[in-house]
Formats: structure tokens, C-alpha cells, sequence
């Protein structure tokens, strides 16, 4: 059958590969790339589970065509640690216990570090829309939402350095 | 060695039980590396579709596979053909996985190939002629009860009546639970408030659709990588299927990304493994989403009638039940259970839950956590509701004269042991929440709930590492963080750091059996086996030490991960700690392993009471959940974040169930809503924060008080929003989902 060669970069490193024209990207990654920390929940483009970054663009990658990341930067929830070094959402994702099975989690982590690049300080709200596109069914978001915010404040936390320190209340 | 329960006193003070320790599985789960049911590959695999039954109800005349296996890239193309005869405990599973000479449902499978690629496997898919004669079907609980309506099964003759029926029907079996006269109970009552309520079946909705990976030697030996409840369960049921020895099968449990109960029985096992001995490669199958919802367990839909009898001064003086549930195509829903635990919060003279397990044209249920419960509870707390509003009583005060407490009768029979249901409501009327002022067009909901915990067949391997760190293998898989609840419970009790614990799911070879990972029975079985292993090895380190400092094993105790002298009389001894003795276990008898293998009993009720604060928009009959608090009874809780995820997470499915959830058949019996767009689950912008309370009434049946957490928490919630909206609306809601449309039909808006 006819494929097609796709030259494209995946969390920083040039990679190439041939696939079928009706190949997502999603069935790339995970069966020609062997990067299956992105999952299929859904393959409609419903539940996020397979959330990557493309171009800096959040994408359900089961919705993309692989030929299409032709020329592409393309970041998955593989390259969001640096080497041994966790990303704080991660971090922040184990110390609020917000996940439970597992499997929403790449891509609730990729979608979170996408809003956080845009919005460094939102409301408990923007959090709750912005992760609307990511279904989880074992937590019932509330850790989630607590560790995005979190993770948020203490990403914050360099730039307030420079403002006085607010004096602390003491209860009389 | 084992606790005693009864007669071991529990242990009180903890250094690693209850605290917050990171989850020995999280690094992998948050870096993309743990590998789910879907993740794993083999050389020379194939790749296994199902084809599936466009029709509700049908005869199938013939299956012609010839042109789909002339398909360049096919091995393998198996129909129920390929499954000869078996045990008939599985014999409706087998039915189940693959159609014989009806299809049953829409979704029912009837065929699969495995292929070199998706592609051709789909192509041969394409070309698999099915010569069907379409039957009449029902999908309806209530109508699939008439005697006018199809029958779906010509040799099911309904058990439980006083006599056997001459006529087969859709109705397998009829259950009664109770006591007392419940018509002299009734009559006594200032007020009897009876009602009929309809739920409609939801899915357990887990992320991760059903993955498995099947090989099969010529040499009859197999090997079977999937996403399961219980990995020693798909070894009994694929090996008896396929006319294998169980030994023969391995079975190797994979991460589990969900599963609430959908994942405590077979549907691609079995047709994976066939594929596999057909081809002589192994063939991974994984199921689309809407193959999850057509084709795997939904829930019962329902059909209850409700009657209770209620003095002014709220003592309820009699309740009667009576319970429909449609399992799907085949008899087994779970109708006993809610009618077993639809009065359980009660201490009543008189109750009576009738039940029918009724069967339609409809995916075979499969459990949802604390199956068949919600319902019940979602009927009989909303009576209750209603009898406090036309009394004007408050619903926690009514809810605590009744509650049942230690000792009382249970509705279905035992008395119950040592209870938190007064804790929980106790808990929840002290709350600032049930204090807090409602607005225009807004409510508040009260309900509780009960489920039964299980223990089961458990069995567990410690082993003491020569570098005193250790591994324990326990055959529960974790679908919730149960690897460290059970991890630390094992370090507590070794007088470890709970680091030093690495607590993994072994796979079937490796381990005694054990029962699937459900009636939330991990943390508490494999907890009480894990603490028993732990003891058991300490036995043996006591005795290595004995050796070591000539003295009898009588006179060495273990205290704080250390053996020492138990008495001066025993002589000056420096304590051998666990590593210390673990350093030394070459010498001194070899390598040195704790074992417990159990039916684990005293898994100990659990209850919760819920309180929620919704607001209903009168102009499109939107609910918003404003405000949801969980008060749940957890005995001790071994890992306070899990426990509180598995109240939040409960919570939030009973919010979908009560207002979003449903399967939508249309006319023609084919499910329309297939999909995660049209069958939808809460998102985080649905929902409000879901505050957990953990109230702790020891279990006296295990040695730290452990009781199941996962369950009860879905039991209050459909119940607790439905009587949060009737009083937001002033009408009383009595039908599931209440999604807007039926919300503006209540309040007279369409």
C-alpha cells in the first residue's frame, strides 16, 4: 500500500517516519513510534487522553492525520519531564494525588502545561474550562483542579520575590 | 500467625498508616511510561477486529467467511464455531462474547479476524456475510415484563416462585428480602407516601476502552496481557472457554485505566486467544469506544415502586420495595443486591424489598460500582425526602431515629457488627454546610447510602530482600492506588519505611488465586493478607534472631522493625534489625518470605451520608451542582488522599447518573448515543470542588480497621441531587437522568 515519508520533530528530536494517508497521529505515536504514553479513549476527539502540542497548539492527536506533522514541532507528555527532572504539574500531580488510575493523566498534564503558558494565574474557573475537553472518571476533577492551581502559584513565586513580602496576620 | 477477628485487639497508633506517602506507581503514570492494556506489542503480531451485530434482536441463518479470509494479510477469522463446549458456569459467557444462534443485542459480536494490519483486518471485516432474520425486541424493563413482549430466551422459566411457570418470559428470578408485617406496619403510620421512580442504564464509563494481548503456543500454552479487575478470573473463564488446562494460561495484569466493575468479567480474552491458536501469532484486540458502550456492562435501567409508612414524630414504621431490573440479554443484574441494600440504613420492624431480575435486548450487565444499589437508594431516600417535607421534619433528625446502628437487624437479614451510619450523620449535621443559606431557585439535597464490602479469596507473597528492603506481590490489580495502601500497611507492621516496601500486581503463575478486585475489597483482603504475610515473616525473622543469639524464639519479640530480647531474663542482646537479619539469611536457613493465603472474612458494611446544593434554571431546566459534601465511614484510612479520590470520584459519577447519563435506544433497539460526545460524563466545568469528610469507625474485622471506600460513595449521590432539585423546583422528581428536558416537563414548562 502506498505510504507516505514524513520528516517532523517529536519533543525536540528530528524523526521520520512512513505511514498510510488514513494513519492519525495518534496511531503513529503509539504504533510506528512506540510512544504510547499518549492514549486512545475515545479516537473522536472527546475524552483529550491523547493530547499533544503541535506548533504550540493543543491538538487531540487522534483527530490529526500523521502525514500532517510534515515540518511540524510536535511535544507529547514523553518530553515533558526533562531528563530526570519532573515538570512541576507532574510534581504537583503526585504530591495532590490527582490522578488514580492513570490513563487521563498524559494528557490532562499536556493540556494543564499548554493553559499555563498562556495564563500563568487562572481562577479555579478558567482551569475547569480550559480541562473540559479531558474526561476523567476516577477523580472528580477536584485534585486536578487544586493541583493545576497550585502548581500555577508556585510557578508564580519567582516574580512576587521581587514585591515586599506581605506581613503575616497574627490571630490576636 | 493470622488476625484474629474477634480476638486480636486493633491496632490504634500508626507511623505509616494514614499518612500521605507517594504512590509507588505515580512516576510512571505521570511520565507517560506505565503501560496499560493497550500498550503492550508482540513480535509478529496480528491485529483482531469484532464484527458486530447491526440488530437488536436476530436469527442468524449463516455466517459465510470465505471471502474475508481470501483477504492477503488475514491468519485468522473465528464465529462461535471456533468455541466448542464448556462448563456451564460459562456457558452465557460464552454466548456473551460471541453470538451462536441469535444475536441478542445491538453490539453483540458474531465474528473477528486477526491481520497482519488494521487496515486489512477491517476490509476483511467488510466482507463477512451475515445472513440475519430480524426478530421483534425489547429494550424497556417495564415492557420486556408484559406477556405480550418478545421472548427473548425460550428456556428461561422464572425462578422463585411458589410455582415454576409453564410459559418462559423475560423474568429470570424473583428475590424477597425482610421482615415483620409490613401491612400491619403501614396502617399504624400517620402518613404512607408511595411512589414509582425510573432510572435509565449508565455506563461505568472507565477512559481506557478494553485492551488485551493473546498468545498461544502450538503447545497449548498461553499468554494473555490485559486491562482487567481480575487477572486470575480471565484465566479461569479463557481457559474453560477454550478447553484449556488453567495452568496452562498465564494471565498478566496490565496498569488498569478505570474500571468500576466493567472490567470484573471477559469480552475480547477469550476472542484474542481463539484468534491466536487459530493463527499460531499472538493478536492484540483493543475495543473502539463505542464497541465499550455498545458491547461491554452498562448498568441495570430500572423500574422501582417505592411505599413507606412515617409517623409525625418521623419514626418510619414499615418500608416496601419493589424492585425491576433489565440485565441485558442474559439473567444475572444485580437486582438482589439493591434489594438487599435498599432499607439497610434503616433499623425497621417491618421491611420487604421484593426483586426481579429481568432479561432484554440489551448488552449484558456488568457491575458499576456497589451494583444495583444507587438505584434503590435513589428510590427509597427519596420517599423518605418526601415524608419529611409533608411532616415537616428535618431529614437528618428523621434519618437518625431510624439509623440503623450496632447490632440492629439489617433489612436483608445479619445484624450488623460495629456501624458508622449516626457518625456520618452526626458529621454531616454538625457541618457548616448543612447550615449555609440557599438562594432563588436553588436546593438541598440529603441522602445516605450503604454497600456490603467484600473480602474474598486472597493470597499474598512477601519477601525480605538480603539488602532488608521488600517486595510484595499481591494478585489484586490496583484501580486505585491500592499498591500503596497496601505497601504501607505491610511497612507498618514490619517497622519499615514505607519506601523500603515495593508492593506490585504478580501475575497468574506467580501467586495463589485471588478473587477480582472488587466489592471494594482490595485495600481491606489484600490489606489483611498483606499484614498476615508481614507477621508471618517476622515469625521466621524472631526465630533467625533466636538462632543467632541462642536463645529460645519464645523470649524475641519485634518492636519497631527490630527483633529484640522480650525480656532481661532473656539475656543482653543489641536488636537484629530487619536488615540485619535479612544480611544474615544465607547463613542462617536461606532466604526468608511471608505467605497468607485467605477467604477474607469481617470486611465490614460501610455508609455515607451526602449533602449537595443545586440550583435549577426554570427557563431551560439546567442543574448546576453548586455545593456536594461526602461524609463517609472509612474505618481507618490507610492512604487519606485515595480514600477521599474514591469519595469525590464516586460522588461525581453519581452526578453524571443523576444528570447527564443515559442509554438512549431508538426504536428500531440499536443504542444511539455511542460515543463520549452523546453519552456524557461530568467535565471539570460541571462540577464545584467535592469536599470529603473521612469519619472513622474501626472495622472490628481487621487489624487496623480497614473498611472499603470505593463504593458507597456512588449509592447517596442519585438520590441526594434528586431531592437538592425537587426542592429547588417544588416537584418531586422521580425519574433518571434529570437532564434538562425532563426538569422543564416537571415544572410545566413543556
Amino acid at each position: 500500500m502506498f505510504q507516505i515519508q514524513v520528516s517532523t520533530s517529536i519533543n525536540g528530536d528530528d524523526t521520520e517516519f512512513s505511514c498510510e494517508a488514513d494513519e492519525t497521529l495518534l496511531d503513529v505515536l503509539r504504533d510506528r513510534l512506540g510512544m504510547t504514553g499518549s492514549k486512545e479513549g475515545c479516537g473522536t476527539g472527546d475524552c483529550g487522553a491523547c493530547s499533544v502540542v503541535v506548533d504550540g497548539r493543543l491538538v487531540c492527536s487522534c483527530l490529526m492525520l500523521g502525514a500532517e506533522a510534515q515540518g511540524r514541532e510536535i511535544e507529547t507528555i514523553e518530553g515533558m519531564a526533562d531528563g530526570t527532572e519532573l515538570h512541576p504539574l507532574q510534581q504537583k500531580f503526585l504530591d495532590h494525588a490527582a490522578l488514580q488510575c492513570g490513563v487521563c493523566t498524559p494528557g490532562f498534564l499536556v493540556a494543564a502545561k499548554s493553559l499555563l503558558e498562556r495564563n500563568d494565574d487562572p481562577t479555579e474557573e478558567e482551569v475547569r474550562y480550559w480541562l473540559a475537553g479531558n474526561l476523567c472518571r476516577c477523580t472528580g476533577y477536584d485534585k486536578i483542579v487544586r493541583a493545576v492551581l497550585d502548581t500555577a502559584k508556585d510557578m508564580r513565586k519567582p516574580a512576587k520575590t521581587k514585591k515586599p513580602a506581605a506581613k503575616k496576620r497574627v490571630k490576636a | 500467625m493470622n488476625f484474629q477477628p474477634g480476638k486480636d485487639t486493633l491496632k490504634r497508633n500508626f507511623k505509616t498508616v494514614g499518612t500521605r506517602t507517594p504512590r509507588p506507581d505515580g512516576l510512571d503514570k505521570i511520565t507517560g511510561r506505565a503501560q496499560f492494556g493497550a500498550d503492550m506489542t508482540a513480535p509478529g503480531m496480528l491485529w483482531g477486529l469484532i464484527l458486530r451485530s447491526p440488530h437488536a434482536h436476530a436469527r442468524i441463518r449463516k455466517i459465510d467467511t470465505s471471502k474475508a479470509e481470501a483477504v492477503n494479510g488475514v491468519h485468522a477469522v473465528v464465529t462461535a464455531a471456533d468455541f466448542g463446549p464448556c462448563p456451564d458456569g460459562v456457558l452465557d459467557v460464552r454466548e456473551n462474547i460471541m453470538a451462536r444462534e441469535k444475536a441478542l443485542y445491538d453490539g453483540h459480536a458474531v465474528a473477528a479476524v486477526a491481520a497482519t494490519s488494521r487496515a486489512a483486518a477491517k476490509q476483511a471485516l467488510k466482507l463477512i456475510k451475515v445472513d440475519y432474520e430480524v426478530l421483534p425486541h425489547v429494550t424497556d424493563v417495564d415492557e420486556a415484563m408484559k406477556p405480550s413482549a418478545p421472548v427473548i430466551n425460550n428456556k428461561l422459566f422464572t425462578k422463585g416462585l411458589d410455582k415454576t411457570p409453564r410459559k418462559p418470559s423475560n423474568v429470570a428470578e424473583r428475590f424477597e428480602f425482610g421482615h415483620g408485617d409490613v401491612e400491619a406496619g403501614l396502617k399504624q403510620a400517620d402518613l404512607v407516601i408511595e411512589r414509582t421512580f425510573k432510572t435509565e442504564a449508565t455506563h461505568q464509563g472507565y477512559i481506557e476502552p478494553h485492551a488485551c494481548l493473546a498468545s498461544m503456543g502450538s503447545d497449548g500454552k498461553g499468554d494473555i496481557w490485559c486491562c482487567t479487575q481480575g487477572h486470575f478470573m480471565v484465566r479461569q473463564v479463557c481457559s474453560a472457554l477454550l478447553g484449556m488446562d488453567a495452568s496452562a494460561l498465564r494471565v498478566t495484569a496490565s496498569e488498569i485505566g478505570g474500571g468500576f466493575g466493567g472490567k470484573t468479567t471477559v469480552f475480547i480474552e477469550p476472542v484474542a486467544l481463539a484468534l491466536s491458536l487459530k493463527s499460531n501469532r499472538p493478536v492484540k484486540v483493543v475495543m473502539s469506544r463505542s464497541e465499550v458502550l455498545r458491547a461491554s456492562g452498562p448498568t441495570s435501567s430500572t423500574s422501582i415502586d417505592i411505599k413507606i409508612g412515617m409517623n409525625k414524630d418521623g419514626t418510619i414504621t414499615a418500608g416496601d420495595a419493589t424492585l425491576r431490573y433489565q440485565g441485558g440479554a442474559f439473567p444475572g443484574s444485580a437486582v438482589p443486591y439493591g434489594a438487599m441494600a435498599a432499607f439497610a440504613c434503616y433499623d425497621l420492624k417491618a421491611v420487604r424489598a421484593v426483586g426481579y431480575d429481568v432479561i432484554a435486548n440489551r448488552p449484558k450487565q456488568a457491575a458499576y460500582r456497589a451494583p444495583g444499589a444507587p438505584m434503590a437508594a435513589y428510590a427509597v431516600e427519596s420517599v423518605v425526602d418526601e415524608l419529611c417535607k409533608e411532616l415537616d421534619l428535618d431529614p437528618l433528625d428523621v434519618r437518625l431515629k431510624n439509623a440503623s446502628s450496632d447490632g440492629s437487624k439489617a433489612s436483608y437479614g445479619p445484624n450488623f457488627d460495629v456501624i458508622g451510619l449516626r457518625a456520618t450523620l452526626e458529621a454531616a449535621r454538625a457541618h457548616p454546610h448543612y447550615k449555609a443559606k440557599l438562594g432563588r431557585n436553588q436546593g438541598r439535597g440529603v441522602a445516605c447510602g450503604f454497600w456490603f464490602n467484600f473480602g474474598g479469596e486472597t493470597s499474598v507473597s512477601l519477601n525480605v530482600s538480603a539488602d532488608g528492603t521488600i517486595g510484595l506481590s499481591v494478585g489484586t490489580p490496583d484501580i486505585g492506588g491500592s499498591r500503596a495502601s497496601i505497601g504501607n500497611m505491610a511497612a507498618e507492621e514490619l517497622g519499615v519505611p514505607h519506601d523500603k516496601v515495593r508492593c506490585i500486581i504478580a501475575d497468574t503463575a506467580s501467586l495463589g488465586y485471588n478473587d477480582v478486585t472488587d466489592g471494594s475489597r482490595v485495600t481491606f483482603a489484600s490489606g489483611l493478607a498483606a499484614i498476615n504475610a508481614a507477621r508471618d515473616a517476622i515469625g521466621k525473622m524472631c526465630e533467625r534472631a533466636a538462632g543467632i543469639w541462642g536463645i529460645p524464639v519464645e523470649a524475641v519479640t519485634w518492636e519497631d522493625g527490630a527483633a529484640r530480647p522480650s525480656s532481661p531474663n532473656a539475656g543482653k542482646h543489641e536488636p537484629l534489625t530487619l536488615a540485619d537479619i535479612a544480611a544474615q539469611a544465607g547463613a542462617t536457613g536461606g532466604p526468608i518470605s511471608g505467605h497468607c493465603e485467605i477467604n477474607a472474612e469481617g470486611a465490614g458494611v460501610s455508609f455515607a451520608t451526602h449533602l449537595v446544593d443545586t440550583e435549577v434554571d426554570p427557563e431551560t431546566g439546567y442543574v448546576k451542582v453548586l455545593r456536594y459534601t461526602v461524609f463517609q465511614d472509612a474505618g481507618k484510612a490507610v492512604h487519606p488522599s485515595y480514600v477521599e479520590g474514591q469519595f469525590q470520584g464516586g460522588a461525581v459519577q453519581g452526578i453524571g447518573w443523576a444528570l447527564n447519563e443515559e442509554y438512549i435506544y431508538g426504536k428500531d433497539g440499536t443504542l444511539q448515543n455511542a460515543g463520549f460526545l452523546d453519552y456524557r460524563i461530568p467535565v471539570a466545568s460541571d462540577l464545584p470542588m467535592i469536599d470529603a469528610v473521612i469519619v472513622e469507625v474501626p472495622n472490628p474485622g481487621h487489624p487496623y480497621g480497614v473498611r472499603g471506600v470505593g463504593e458507597t460513595s456512588i449509592v447517596p449521590p442519585l438520590a441526594a441531587i434528586s431531592n437538592s432539585v425537587s426542592d429547588a423546583a417544588g416537584v418531586r422528581m422521580t425519574q433518571l437522568p434529570m437532564s434538562p428536558p425532563r426538569v422543564l416537563k416537571a415544572l410545566g414548562r413543556i
